[in-house]
C-alpha cells in the first residue's frame, strides 16, 4: 500500500512540478496543455477499458501453468527461445512475471533462460502491450519498437552465458 | 519559446496543423497530437477479447464471466486517476520542451549522445507505464525520433529503477534483479542503433531536410 502511495506521490508531484513550470510560461500555455492532457485521457478512457478488462479475459484462458512448463530445465537455446515466447505470453503484471522466474530459478531452470524470459517478460509482455503501451503510443511505433527488440532477451542471455551466474 | 519561425528548424516532422507563427506565437498552443482513430490494433484487440471471453463463458458460465467484469472494473477504477496524471505529465512535457532542442538532441540525426540521452530519461523517469508511454508519445510529438524513443521506453521496462525495486528485489532478490540489470545495461542504446538502422532502410525518404546519411 505504502508503495503504490509513494507512487502517487511521485507521480502527482511531478505532475505539479511541469504543471508550475508550464504555468511561468504564461496561464494560456498551461490552459493549453491543461485541456489536451484532459482530451488525452478521455480520449484514451475507452481503450484502457478495453485494455484492462479484456487482458483479463485473456489471461483467464492462458493459465500460469502452461507458462511456466515452457520455463522447464531445458538449457541450451531451445530454452532460451522458449523462454521468450513464455515472456510475451506471460498474462497478468509484475508480481505474476517475476513468480514464474523465481519458480523456474528454484526448480533447475537454467540462469540464462530466466534471464532471458525476464528481459522479454519486461520487453513485450502483451498485457502491457495491449493495456499501456498501444493506447497511448502510435500504434505504428509499438510494434516497430516490439519487432526491434525481438533480439535483445537473446543477447541478454548470451551475455549471461558469458558472464556467468549472479 | 514559441513556434520557431524564421530560421530552418530540424524537425523531424512538420506539424500536422498550420500554426500561423504571429507574434503571439508564444501563448499559441502546440498542435496537439495527431488522436488516433480506431485503428486495427484496437479492432484485433477487441476480437482476441470477444473470443476470450466466449471461451471463459463456455468454461465458467456466466458467474465465470461477471467476477473477471467485476475484478477488472474495479482494478479499472483504481487505476484511472494515474492516467489522467499521466496524461498531463505528457502534455506538459511537450508544452514546456522546446521542439528544435528536443529534435536536436534526440532527433534523428542525434546520434549516440541521443539514444544515451534517451536511455538516462527512461532510466530516471518515476512512475509506471501510466508515466512513461504518455511521456514517450510527448517526446516523439516534439521530435524525438523512433530510434531515441526506443532506448528511452526499453532503458524504462529494464533499466529503470521503479519497477526493480517494487517487484523485482522482493520477489527475485536483490542479487538476481542487480546481475539481471546489469546484463541489461547496453541493451537500451542497442535497440535504439537498430531501431535507427531499421527505420532508415524502411521508411527511406526523409521527412525533413537534414539527410546526410
Amino acid at each position: 500500500m505504502s508503495a503504490a502511495l509513494l507512487i502517487d506521490i511521485l507521480l502527482w508531484g511531478s505532475v505539479f512540478g511541469v504543471g508550475l513550470i508550464a504555468f511561468r510560461r504564461g496561464p494560456p500555455v498551461f490552459r493549453a496543455s491543461l485541456r489536451e492532457g484532459t482530451m488525452d485521457f478521455i480520449n484514451i478512457v475507452p481503450r484502457i477499458a478495453l485494455g484492462v478488462i479484456g487482458s483479463g479475459y485473456i489471461a483467464a484462458i492462458i493459465p500460469q501453468e502452461v507458462i511456466s512448463g515452457w520455463l522447464g530445465p531445458d538449457s541450451g537455446w531451445l530454452g532460451v527461445a522458449a523462454a521468450v515466447v513464455a515472456g510475451a505470453a506471460t498474462p497478468g503484471g509484475p508480481v505474476i512475471g517475476f513468480s514464474i522466474g523465481t519458480v523456474a530459478l528454484k526448480s533447475g531452470g537454467g540462469v540464462p533462460q530466466v534471464v532471458a524470459y525476464v528481459v522479454a517478460w519486461a520487453l513485450f509482455a502483451f498485457q502491457r502491450v495491449i493495456l499501456w503501451e498501444i493506447p497511448f503510443m502510435p500504434a505504428r511505433f509499438v510494434w516497430f519498437r516490439c519487432a526491434v527488440s525481438v533480439p535483445f532477451p537473446f543477447v541478454a542471455a548470451a551475455i549471461a552465458m558469458v558472464i556467468g551466474k549472479p | 519559446m514559441g513556434i520557431p519561425s524564421g530560421r530552418s528548424c530540424p524537425l523531424s516532422e512538420p506539424p500536422s496543423k498550420s500554426s500561423v507563427p504571429t507574434e503571439d506565437a508564444d501563448s499559441e498552443p502546440r498542435p496537439g497530437r495527431a488522436r488516433k482513430p480506431i485503428g486495427w490494433s484496437t479492432i484485433i484487440i477487441a476480437a482476441l477479447v470477444a473470443v476470450s471471453v466466449a471461451l471463459v463463458w463456455r468454461r465458467d458460465g456466466t458467474d465465470g464471466v461477471l467476477d473477471i467484469l467485476t475484478h477488472d472494473l474495479s482494478l479499472f477504477g483504481g487505476i484511472l486517476p494515474r492516467v489522467l496524471a499521466g496524461c498531463l505529465l505528457g502534455a506538459f512535457i511537450s508544452e514546456i520542451l522546446p521542439h528544435e532542442k528536443v529534435s536536436r538532441s534526440l532527433g534523428p540525426s542525434s546520434g549516440l549522445m541521443g539514444l544515451l540521452i534517451g536511455t538516462a530519461f527512461g532510466a530516471i523517469l518515476p512512475g509506471g507505464p501510466f508515466t512513461a508511454y504518455p511521456v514517450a508519445s510527448a517526446l516523439l510529438a516534439v521530435g524525438a525520433d523512433f530510434g531515441a524513443t526506443i532506448a528511452m521506453v526499453v532503458s524504462w521496462t529494464l533499466i529503470g529503477y521503479g519497477r526493480a525495486v517494487a517487484w523485482e528485489i522482493p520477489i527475485m532478490g536483490t542479487d538476481f534483479t542487480l546481475w539481471r540489470i546489469v546484463i541489461s545495461l547496453p541493451l537500451p542504446v542497442l535497440a535504439g542503433a537498430l531501431g535507427r538502422f531499421v527505420y532508415v532502410r524502411l521508411y527511406p525518404k526523409p521527412p525533413a531536410k537534414d539527410d546526410e546519411n
